[in-house]
């Protein structure tokens, strides 16, 4: 379908039968000193060879880093096939169709992906995707409270990935919802579901359970998600779609399982890329999918009895329920979602498995070696997957600078987000690195630590009488 | 033509109200707003207890073409919500004005009753909005 702009003669001839002399004499409405003018801060455009040149250069900028950041989003091995199908052209597009039924491969495609999602996730419904993780949780937020009718106040455990919180805080505001922090606990790094005690009779819409949590611990699902319904309040999942390869998924959490599971999508297909873009996925009870937000694609029957597909439950949205709909979220992330249908089909429920399996044993590894160190301890003692806390008796900030040099990133810093667990790090090893990059970075991590010991053993504290 | 009851009360967005025995007052949605909506395939109850205020939605019906909010037609608290809905939304179309009821509410003040439209002003609203 061609895109065909308007020619000067359509936009005069327009312009005459409603009797305006040109296209900024539509906007005289706005005062001069609110229009922004000239954008003299905006350089001048660039030809296509320029930009492919000023891109290669920023690109080079990144380097080639063996990586062993996790935090969120986490460098896994993308099968050739996934990019070398999405970029056929019947696939290349980022939105679903505005005429949507018109494009039956595209919603055939979104249904398989949802199909895959609930299944992965064990819920009842996935939507077609959302921006990404981090706004995906704020869009569960949103729906719990919708849902829930009374309270507007959110249980939010310190677990959750800080940027997350913020972003939902940034989002949720201003609509009068209040997200109260639960602790966690010191040695397990979780939350301890006997601590949540001390907000029985709170007025909470729901309590969001992170699993993996940020550092990467495994939080009890179970008891969590009972307490939560035991005190009529909604259970947000956000979990790694990865790991539901290997954990219990949050449809078979406690007794009557999470209430919506929501988390990040780049770990199934879709490259780091500096940060995106990438999707969020969304899934939930039955009973709740009116309440949720995005396109939903639903199977029927044409005309002549032949299956298709079709945009279902539109009344959520705002072209039809304008300032009432359940978000102002129209389209999603088709393209990446497509990466992650894909990605999933090549590798099936056993492939996925093996790929949460070798994440876990690489970082399993990792932390066997690193923690042989003298200065380089866990700090959890519960068990993880695929991502891990250790402290260093050395600052964090300096050892990642060191550990750049060679080549590595060693990892999240947590100083500035967990001050309280001192010179933290944050480390993941996806199935990807290799024992020669774990031994790569164990040699330069000793290296750099010995010397940099804050604390060195021998520095016995004397003068007991003192 | 529209199915309209002499003995019931109405309002500009059709709703129609009838006062039972016991003081509370019966809502559902007219025969002329179901026909315009078309089958239903959900209908959003208000909570038993909520309190409402007059022309604020407390409610929403929709339809396989539209979504429509339903308003309390005056101020009170909803004392019963007919859940039959949520499960068999379409007798909205087959009975709105038995099965298909909405919600009992206790008005806040009877006299506000007084101030709805009778069968046959609502019986003119719907005959110029037909035009």
């Amino acid at each position: 379908m061609p895109f065909i702009p308007h020619t000067d003669a359509d936009v005069n001839a327009m312009l005459k039968s409603i009797g305006v002399d040109s296209i900024d004499s539509l906007f005289n409405e706005i005062p001069a000193a609110l229009r922004a003018g000239k954008l003299t801060q905006v350089p001048e455009g660039l030809s296509e060879m320029q930009v492919t040149r000023l891109m290669q250069a920023r690109a080079n900028q990144d380097g080639a880093y063996t990586s062993f950041i996790g935090a969120g989003a986490y460098e896994h091995h993308i099968p050739a096939a996934v990019w070398e199908i999405v970029t056929r052209g019947e696939f290349y597009s980022a939105y679903t169709p505005y005429q949507a039924e018109a494009s039956q491969g595209t919603l055939q495609l979104l249904y398989e992906y949802q199909t895959m999602m609930a299944s992965l996730t064990g819920m009842d419904v996935s939507n077609a995707s959302l921006y990404e993780g981090a706004s995906g949780l704020a869009e569960a937020v949103l729906m719990a409270v919708r849902a829930h009718k009374k309270a507007r106040k959110i249980l939010m455990p310190a677990t959750v990935h800080p940027i997350y919180r913020r972003v939902v805080q940034a989002i949720v505001r201003n609509q009068h919802i209040e997200l109260v922090e639960i602790p966690h606990d010191a040695e397990g790094g979780h939350i301890v579901p006997e601590s949540l005690k001390t907000y029985e009779g709170g007025e909470f819409a729901a309590l969001v359970i992170p699993q993996p949590n940020f550092f990467g611990v495994l939080e009890e699902v179970d008891a969590l998600t009972d307490w939560a319904h035991a005190h009529n309040m909604f259970v947000i999942g956000l979990v790694n779609p990865i790991s539901l390869a290997i954990l219990k998924p949050p449809g078979e959490w406690g007794a009557k399982s999470a209430d919506i599971a929501v988390g990040e999508g780049q770990p199934l297909g879709a490259p780091l890329s500096s940060g995106g873009p990438y999707f969020g996925f969304m899934c939930c009870k039955e009973a709740l999918v009116r309440q949720m937000p995005g396109r939903i694609i639903g199977a029927t029957l044409d005309k002549d009895g032949k299956r298709g597909f079709t945009l279902t439950l539109q009344a959520r949205e705002q072209h039809i329920r304008r300032s009432k709909a359940t978000s102002n979220i129209c389209t999603n992330q088709g393209l990446i979602v497509t990466a992650a249908t894909i990605y999933m089909a090549l590798l099936g429920p056993d492939g996925l498995e093996r790929v949460a399996a070798a994440c876990h044993a690489n970082t399993r590894a990792l932390v066997e070696k690193l923690t042989a160190i003298p200065g380089v301890q866990r700090v959890f003692n519960r068990p993880v997957f695929h991502e891990t806390v250790l402290q260093l008796d050395a600052p964090v900030s300096e050892t990642l600078r060191a550990l750049e040099a060679q080549g590595i990133l060693g990892g999240y810093d947590l100083t500035e987000h967990y001050p309280h667990l001192g010179q933290a790090l944050l480390v993941c090893a996806t199935e990807t690195r290799t024992k020669e990059d774990i031994e790569q970075y164990a040699f330069h991590l000793e290296r750099i630590v010995s010397k940099r010991r804050l604390d060195p053993p021998c520095a016995v504290k004397v003068s007991p009488n003192v | 033509m529209s199915n309209i009851p002499k003995d019931l009360k109405y309002t500009k967005s059709h709703e129609w109200l009838k006062p039972e025995a016991d003081g509370s007052v019966r809502v559902g949605i007219t025969h002329h707003a179901q026909d315009l909506m078309g089958d239903m395939v959900y209908v959003e109850l208000p909570q038993t207890g909520a309190k409402v205020t007059a022309g604020k939605e407390c409610g929403v019906v929709e339809s396989v073409k539209a979504a429509s909010d339903v308003y309390a037609p005056i101020a009170g608290e909803i004392v019963e919500a007919n859940t039959v809905l949520s499960d068999a939304p379409e007798t909205v179309n087959k009975d709105c004005y038995g099965a298909g009821w909405m919600f009992r509410m206790r008005p806040a003040n009877k006299a506000d009753l007084d101030g709805l439209l009778d069968a046959k002003a609502y019986e003119a609203l719907v005959a110029s909005e037909k035009h």
